[in-house]
């Protein structure tokens, strides 16, 4: 018997991914030199403006820095905020890729 | 580790996979704003942008309590939160209202007026993204002179934005506050700030809109900062009717090295017909408001 | 101890929230509710109600402020009406869809344009889609009591209910008023407990956007759709009926006094014609329906207290053996006719009862309708259905040519 809706009013709970997979929104998809990003030469925690901008908070600010491609939805913004250019938007081709 | 070198608290209660369009300015400022206000806080918003970001039923992408509320009613939701949860013996639950510019300078602003007014314990926070961009970009109040929307698709914006700072200066509040969603850690003490402080206070957030702006979403950063840089969003705070600028805004107070308006018009589409007109005056205002922030500033 | 003071329909409500210990009052001044709030006002200043009281700037947001502060878990109160009301049309949607108690004194005045701040019941009237539980009252101690019967019921079914009694007529005019004992009130009022939840302990996102069609959470339960929500409003008012004939009834196990639950009725046993109404002109029915048995005609008056859920077996009940029947009524769906003469030809057409029902729209913007004259429109109607016209509206007391 599938259980059914018990609310009598509209109440929402949290997770992740209420808009699907929002990584599937982008059309570029940021690519990490890590021989130039400032954290990754250090090898420590430095910079991090990538983690600062990023709109949707799915940059995880360690030590190598990583990008949430399930959720990435391509902005750009940490490429172009960058000091070190470390970043780069990666065009996807003809094959989706 | 990010916490410790911005000193901003670890927490995201944006969860990611959430509706906001792809390099959208008032989902950088709203991780900042909610690290600020953390779990004991329960938000109102109308609808807005922000009713899309926090998602539609059965699931949220907001881990903060949220009652959504009708479009001109922010405020008043805000008073009865605020009254209901003095009456459950919970006031030590901060409510916060955020609307978007039309929520705020234009159908809510009788509702906010009146909050004020009464020095209810709460915090409004106005994203001002310059236009009603939820439903596909139409003029506000807030949208500046020369500016295409839909309603204003051929002969640009006429009016001036609307000065809701000033206004909002009129209702004897302990704290107003302007921020950006390109300087996030000014952004980010304010509301630390805030949230510590007794009565009605103001926050306005710049949220630059790459869809309503027409520019690239990698912009958007940028964008804000220029804004800050020419003096068209100016960074301060008024506390207890203290005027005192923050951050980008007072160091470009202290050295006076401005840059000229037309750095932040040319980069956007919707400015594509302003006349040369519009941009004089859009010059001259900016210098005359920001002359007087620094006579307030001695 | 419970005691009688001299009172006004307005201090009735006013006293029927305080012994509810409401928690939360939202108040805007409009004529003739004014005196509601204003009584409130002066306990809480005084020290005698503990409630925050919120002096807000318009009535929208006098209701915005109810919704919101019974989201959280407080009891809620507040009065108006006419414009008041109006203006705050958009909330009373919100507050049903929202499935909260709140409770609102309505009462009842006229609507512009042009302007009258004198008696009708168009204002509430114009609420019945929205979603809202609606008590029309007889007199001052039907006002006091009704307040704490709404607070019981809104709370068990999770609708808001609107108290509603006619300006000036009820609102200003004195009458003795039994006052129960406040523990005999809090006896009869168990607390409220919210079915929303808005705490940090427990974060959820209240009254989104939603989708037209259901839709799996996170955890794979498939959630409701806007219009499954929407029956389960429908579906609490339906069977809302029962709890609210159950709490008169208690009611007036515990106090003594018995308004009647959905609808209340007048020698109508024998009757060769129905007079129906709600509120003080139900009462002026009564009066009629005296000055006609006096004539010789068997006149009965039917109350219509409950109008939403709209009392559709009660009134098949009261109207199935009536050979005519007149609706008395002080508003008018523009373009149509009565709102309560549609509701109970609706209602005998389901049971398929045919009798002839003539509408009299009466007294609007506060035009005086004196027993005499409903008695001499129920003879004309008489007349007229001898004559073989079934169904008629006139316009009592009025210019219509």
């Amino acid at each position: 018997m599938e259980q059914k809706d018990d609310n009598i009013s509209a109440m929402c709970k949290p997770a992740v991914g209420e808009a699907g997979r929002t990584g599937d929104w982008r059309d570029a998809t940021p690519v990490i030199d890590h021989s130039k990003c400032i954290a990754s030469v250090k090898n420590r925690p430095a910079c991090y403006l990538c983690w600062l901008y990023c709109p949707d908070g799915i940059v995880t600010a360690g030590v190598p820095v990583r990008i949430d491609l399930e959720y990435c939805k391509g902005c750009g913004i940490c490429a172009e905020e960058c000091p070190a250019k470390a970043i780069t938007m990666v065009m996807h081709g003809e094959d989706g890729k | 580790m990010p916490e410790k070198l911005f000193k901003v608290r670890k927490e995201e209660y944006m969860l990611p996979g959430n509706r906001a369009c792809t390099g959208c300015g008032l989902a950088l400022a709203y991780r900042y704003v909610l690290k600020a206000l953390r779990e004991n806080t329960i938000l109102t918003l109308p609808a807005s942008c922000l009713t899309v970001v926090h998602g539609l039923y059965p699931t949220t992408s907001v881990a903060i309590p949220c009652l959504n509320c009708t479009f001109a009613s922010t405020a008043a939701s805000a008073s009865g939160l605020v009254a209901g949860l003095a009456a459950m013996n919970r006031s030590d639950i901060t409510v916060v209202a955020i609307a978007g510019d039309g929520g705020t300078f234009d159908i809510g602003i009788q509702a906010l007026s009146g909050a004020a007014e009464r020095n209810t314990d709460f915090i409004f926070v106005c994203y001002d993204n310059e236009g009603y961009m939820n439903t596909g970009t139409q003029r506000s109040s807030a949208t500046p002179a020369g500016a295409l929307t839909t309603t204003t698709p051929i002969l640009t914006k006429q009016q001036n934005k609307k000065d809701m700072m000033k206004i909002m200066e009129g209702h004897d509040l302990p704290y107003l506050a302007t921020t950006s969603a390109s300087f996030p850690i000014d952004l980010y003490e304010k509301f630390v700030k805030a949230k510590r402080i007794k009565g009605s206070r103001y926050l306005q957030i710049a949220t630059p809109c790459p869809p309503g702006w027409v520019f690239p979403p990698k912009d958007t950063v940028k964008i804000g900062r220029l804004a800050v840089e020419t003096g068209i969003v100016v960074l301060y705070e008024i506390e207890d009717g203290k005027f005192r600028f923050t951050g980008r805004s007072k160091t470009l107070a202290e050295k006076g090295n401005r840059a000229p308006v037309i750095n932040f018009v040319e980069k956007q589409g919707r400015f594509k017909k302003m006349s040369m007109e519009q941009l004089g005056q859009l010059q001259r205002s900016v210098d005359q408001k920001w002359n007087e922030f620094l006579r307030r500033a001695e | 101890m419970s005691h009688v003071e001299i009172m006004t329909g307005n201090q009735a409500a006013a006293w029927g929230a305080k012994l509810a210990k409401v928690q939360v009052i939202s108040a805007y001044p409009i004529t003739p509710s004014t005196p509601v709030t204003e009584t409130i006002s002066q306990w809480v200043e005084r020290g005698e109600l503990k409630s925050e009281y919120i002096r807000v700037e318009s009535e929208h947001s006098v209701m915005t402020v109810c919704v919101s502060a019974s989201s959280v878990g407080a009891r809620t109160f507040t009065a108006t009406c006419s414009h008041g009301l109006l203006y705050m049309h958009e909330q009373l949607h919100w507050a049903a869809g929202s499935r909260l108690p709140i409770v609102l004194a309505c009462v009842n005045r006229g609507v512009g344009a042009p302007w009258s701040i004198f008696n009708d019941q168009q204002d509430s009237i114009a609420q019945r889609d929205t979603g809202w539980i609606q008590i029309y009252c007889r007199d001052n101690q039907e006002i006091l009591d009704s307040v704490l019967q709404a607070y019981r019921i809104a709370e068990q079914v999770y609708c808001p209910v609107m108290v509603c009694y006619d300006g000036f007529i009820l609102s200003h005019t004195m009458m003795p008023v039994e006052i129960p004992a406040a523990e005999q009130v809090d006896r009869f009022l168990p607390p409220y407990k919210p079915h929303t939840i808005l705490s940090p302990e427990e974060p959820r996102n209240i009254n989104p956007v939603i989708f037209p069609w259901q839709r799996r959470d996170a955890e794979g339960v498939l959630r409701d759709g806007y219009m499954d929500i929407r029956w389960k409003l429908q579906n609490a008012l339906e069977k809302s009926r029962d709890v609210i004939v159950e709490t008169g009834r208690e009611f007036a196990e515990a106090f003594g006094r018995d308004h009647g639950g959905m609808l209340w009725t007048y020698l109508t046993e024998d009757a060769e014609v129905l007079i129906a109404g709600m509120g003080s002109l139900a009462t002026e029915a009564t009066t009629a329906a005296d000055i006609l048995r006096g004539e010789g005609i068997r006149a009965g008056a039917v109350g219509v207290r409950v109008y939403r859920p709209f009392p559709r077996a009660e009134v098949r009940e009261a109207f199935k053996n009536a050979p005519a029947v007149v609706v008395f009524e002080k508003d008018i769906s523009y373009g149509y006719e009565g709102a309560l003469c549609s509701d109970i030809k609706a209602a005998l057409y389901g049971a398929g009862i045919r009798t002839p029902i003539h509408n009299f729209i009466a007294g609007l913007g506060g035009r005086d309708v004196k027993a005499r004259e409903l008695a001499e429109a129920v003879r004309s109607s008489l007349a007229a259905i001898a004559a073989g016209t079934n169904e008629r509206q006139t316009w009592l007391n009025c210019v219509t040519e």
